[in-house]
């Protein structure tokens, strides 16, 4: 059934007993054409955009557990394109077009709310740096505007501007098409529209091994059974390295903890996304009124989705010193989300050494925003076995040749980045 | 998360800094002559799901670099030694 007013309009009259299942729940057949690894956010986009771009619609996503547990619920619902380096600029806007129309093309409203992302500076160099990445993106066609100290008071008038405080605001860069997407909806969103091309979710299947004969993949092992298909995906954000390994990869990626913090909600006080330069911190109001921040990684390697005490003390010193009125809130929630960390700080979407086996992970910091194109290119990739052109820079080799996707030119650790 | 420093005791997570994987061996000879193996050395890490062996450095304490084994998934330290084998002896 298609979502529409007449819809509602026909089940509210019938007592809202007749709307069908979002989703079916189907057993997995024994072969598909294409198995995608991972029921995430970028493994459903990518299940979805290989129906409707390539017309390939017997395709299996096997997730592990239950859609939406993983980090596409578990990271603070921000989307921009203002990236610095070309390859990232050409992938992060190409996301923000789709999800520009998304909620359209999947019938189903993701609630993306364009209230503008503002990178926030204090000193000098930082307003040097800000004014440069602001003309880099205008060159690459990306909407910036440089904001005054007064200007980031009217946009944010919970930012203390006072001369006073700890770390001065001197202005901002602002991209006025960034803002926040309702997170779960873009999980239910894109299965759903899956689903009605065809596609199968199977839930609570774990892929436990791959079937490679001579170097060519030929299905995956299963807790419910081998399945078979000439195509695989494996789109497993968090466990990378660990699901690449049973297929014999080595992967430049680490597991890191990142950690989220929801408030008490309160009433409308944050109508934009603020990002300050002076510590790793973001904050965003979401719909239901919680203020949703988060701060740096952990720092060490990590599978536990949890998180350790001083990084929250630290985020919560920022947040009360960039906005001391949150002094009064309290959190409400904190959860750890594990992030596929690699050196330069960019992610895969690439072949592999095995044929027929794609990969793609390595998110970063970037992998909510860049769902829709990182379905849209790596359905690209699996169906025609090339790579699209705006992803075509993240492989796996560019350590070997040095064409690195640097954007903070911090590295080679991941987790420094 | 405490981590148990040879020379000052068990001291709280904030003093230490992390270092990376532990198991790594920089290779012999000149890059050009065996990139393979530096590619390997600066950019694939185990990433193990388990006992890990690790650096950090007490930063915040005696500036001592150790080589601390512990479980990725629950944040257990299993062992800490000093990284320099000859300060070993001295463990307490």
């Amino acid at each position: 059934m298609r979502y529409s007013l007449s819809a509602i309009i026909r089940n509210a009259a019938t007592g809202h007993k007749h709307w069908p299942k979002v989703w079916k729940n189907p057993e997995p057949k024994q072969s598909y054409d294409v198995i995608i690894v991972g029921g995430g956010g970028h493994g459903l986009a990518t299940a979805y955009y290989l129906a409707r771009n390539h017309g390939i619609t017997n395709v299996a996503v096997l997730e592990k557990g239950y859609l939406g547990n993983g980090n596409i619920g578990r990271n603070t619902t921000i989307v921009r394109s203002n990236y610095l380096c070309s390859e990232n600029s050409q992938f992060y806007e190409h996301s923000l077009k789709l999800w520009e129309s998304l909620s359209a093309d999947l019938n189903y409203n993701v609630m993306l709310s364009q209230r503008g992302a503002l990178n926030i500076f204090h000193t000098p160099a930082q307003r040097d740096a800000a004014i440069r990445r602001g003309n880099a993106f205008s060159l690459n066609g990306i909407d910036s505007v440089l904001v005054t100290r007064e200007e980031v008071k009217k946009l944010a008038p919970l930012v203390d501007c006072s001369p006073s405080a700890r770390f001065p605001v001197l202005g901002g860069l602002l991209q006025p098409r960034g803002g926040s997407v309702r997170h779960d909806a873009v999980a239910w969103g894109f299965a759903r529209a899956a689903d009605r091309r065809g596609v199968d979710i199977i839930q609570n299947c774990e892929v436990t091994g791959f079937q490679i004969e001579k170097g060519r993949v030929r299905g995956v092992e299963t807790s419910r059974g081998p399945i078979s298909a000439s195509k695989v995906g494996i789109v497993v954000a968090g466990r990378s390295t660990l699901v690449a390994q049973m297929a014999g990869l080595r992967l430049p990626i680490e597991s890191h903890v990142l950690q989220c913090f929801v408030t008490e909600p309160v009433k409308p006080v944050l109508d934009t996304v603020v990002m300050f330069a002076a510590a790793h911190f973001s904050i965003v109001q979401s719909d239901k009124g919680g203020l949703v921040f988060n701060g740096d990684l952990d720092g060490y390697n990590s599978y536990a989705q949890r998180g350790n005490m001083p990084v929250m003390t630290g985020v919560a010193e920022s947040a009360v010193s960039f906005m001391p009125r949150l002094s009064r809130l309290r959190l409400l929630r904190h959860w750890g989300g594990i992030n596929d960390m690699t050196p330069d700080g960019s992610p895969f979407i690439t072949r592999t050494p095995v044929k027929g086996l794609f990969f793609n992970g390595g998110w970063c910091y970037g992998g909510f925003k860049g769902t829709p194109a990182s379905g849209w290119t790596f359905a690209h990739l699996i169906a025609n076995d090339e790579p699209h052109p705006f992803a075509s820079g993240y492989t796996l080799s560019r350590f070997e040749t040095g064409r690195v996707i640097n954007e903070n030119g911090a590295g080679p650790q991941p987790g420094r980045h | 998360m405490q981590i148990p420093c040879p020379w000052c005791g068990s001291r709280p997570l904030d003093e230490f800094e992390y270092g990376g994987d532990a198991t790594k061996k920089r290779p012999e000879g000149k890059k050009q002559e065996n990139m393979e193996a530096w590619v390997d050395y600066a950019f694939l890490h185990d990433n193990v799901a388990g006992r890990h062996k690790e650096y950090w450095q007490h930063v915040g304490g005696c500036r001592c670099w150790l080589i601390v084994t512990r479980d990725t998934r629950t944040h257990e330290i299993i062992k800490s030694e000093f990284a320099v084998p000859q300060l070993r002896s001295n463990q307490r």
